[in-house]
């Protein structure tokens, strides 16, 4: 039952996945580790809420990177936006984004994935629950639910080790008063004076008092680091969710 | 002609010999995790191992079992589709040839099935003569439940995604079925050495 069910959820992706030029025509910084890439992508087929892409630098000596990024822009966005975060040890990461410069290319193709993703026509409510990163994927569905003008149930629970490192701050402080979405912020390490969010590392209390009930079966998408993802997942599934109904995410530190 | 990215200057690791690296991918020394849904947990007392579908007789092997069976401590190289690949990892199991020299096989094509949900597809040709095994141990040590314990489908010449997680059973079938990433866009063979990482690949 449980594997015709995913299957039958799954919307086969058959639009050719091939390399067009990228160039940077915008760069946001993002807190203190991350920035935003703001690429024209001449050619690119479009992408679902929640998809990702694969990149590749070109050094002068033909040698060549990949890595995957999560899109965080919206489909109905003509740009296509990437928020990388920097890994100190990384090959590819400090090069986004400490060196790119507007007008710089590179090559992306995609979009890739077609299970971690959403769209209004799938409907609510949505649960999403992210930490640090982990949040580009699911900016992409809000901006999505908002450029649509959807007002569809959505909550986000995000984990962050201080306020500095939640991405989007001021566009996540506007999109909290939509109608229909509920923002909650949880701060692992380091706390502003004053502060009345969570202020723990994610658990089963915080599940319950953000919603939605079990009852409403929600769509649940979770991203984050390998360790945040199991620790969620597993929450969920404790506190009577449907397995199928929890997209998740990993990512770990794996020298990007 | 791919364009320059003007001031990038790789670093590929100097310690790696570039000929266990397929094209696309990196070196890594952790071991990544991915999975599209929760880790499920299967008590060893209710697992179990099926081969069935175009079979003579199906044939199933509770945990106890299934352990018993003569296993081998292999170390291969890794590769998976987001880029990443590891190198010498060392695991114990039982060799697919093990598991089907007893099996009356009428079908080519297998779909490998797993607790969560999951499947991959896999063509016979791809899965013996020590091409593949289910893994039990990795690194002298049970596996993990994140990393696909108790058992995990291994093919190291494919992407990883064809090495299912929690696997419980190979079930063969006439036509070659496209299993979970298959249908999502993801190549149907999943050769790392082609590049092979989506379906027009």
């Amino acid at each position: 039952m449980e594997r015709t069910a995913l299957l039958e959820r799954l919307t086969p992706t058959r639009a050719a996945i091939v390399w067009h030029t990228a160039s940077v025509g915008g760069i946001v910084p993002e807190g203190a580790r991350a920035r935003t890439i703001v690429l024209d992508v001449p050619g690119w087929p479009g992408h679902v809420a929640g998809q990702h892409v694969d990149l590749r630098l070109t050094a002068e000596d033909g040698y060549q990177a990949q890595r995957s990024y999560s899109i965080a822009s919206a489909p109905e966005n003509p740009q296509l936006e990437l928020t990388i975060e920097r890994f100190d040890d990384g090959e590819v990461s400090p090069y986004l984004t400490d060196e790119l410069r507007e007008g710089d290319e590179f090559e992306v193709r995609g979009p890739v994935g077609g299970h971690f993703t959403w769209r209004v026509e799938d409907g609510g409510p949505l649960l999403l629950i992210a930490a640090g990163s982990g949040f580009v994927p699911l900016m992409s569905m809000l901006r999505h639910r908002a450029a649509r003008e959807s007002t569809v149930d959505a909550r986000l629970l995000l984990s962050a080790r201080s306020l500095e490192d939640v991405l989007y701050r001021d566009e996540l402080s506007r999109r909290s008063e939509e109608p229909g979405l509920e923002v909650r912020i949880t701060l692992t390490r380091v706390r502003p004076t004053g502060w009345t969010g969570f202020d723990r590392r994610l658990d089963a209390d915080m599940l319950l008092a953000l919603g939605p009930d079990v009852s409403e079966h929600p769509r649940i998408f979770v991203c984050g680091p390998t360790a945040f993802v199991e620790h969620a997942a597993d929450l969920l599934v404790e506190l009577g969710h449907r397995p199928g109904a929890i997209h998740a995410e990993r990512f770990g530190p794996t020298g990007a | 002609m791919a364009p320059f990215s003007r001031g990038f200057r790789g670093r590929p690791r100097r310690d790696v010999d570039p000929a266990r690296v397929p094209p696309g991918q990196y070196v890594v020394e952790d071991f990544p995790v991915l999975s599209a849904g929760p880790t499920p947990r299967t008590p060893l007392d209710e697992w179990s191992f099926t081969v069935d579908g175009a079979v003579g007789e199906p044939v199933s092997w509770p945990w106890s079992e299934f352990v018993a069976l003569p296993s081998e401590t292999f170390t291969v190289d890794i590769h998976c589709v987001t880029k990443w690949s590891k190198l010498g990892t060392a695991w114990t199991g039982v060799s697919l040839d093990t598991l089907l020299q007893d099996v009356e096989i009428k079908a080519d094509y297998v779909t490998a099935w797993c607790d969560g949900g999951y499947t991959t597809n896999l063509p016979l040709r791809d899965l013996t003569t020590g091409q593949a095994w289910v893994a039990y141990t990795f690194d002298g040590a049970p596996l993990e439940p994140e990393h696909g314990g108790p058992a995990r489908l291994l093919v190291p010449h494919l992407y990883f995604w064809k090495s299912a997680k929690w696997v419980r059973g190979l079930t063969f079938t006439a036509e070659d079925e496209p299993g979970f990433w298959e249908s999502a866009g993801y190549h149907n063979r999943g050769d790392p050495w082609k590049e092979q990482r989506y379906w027009n690949d």
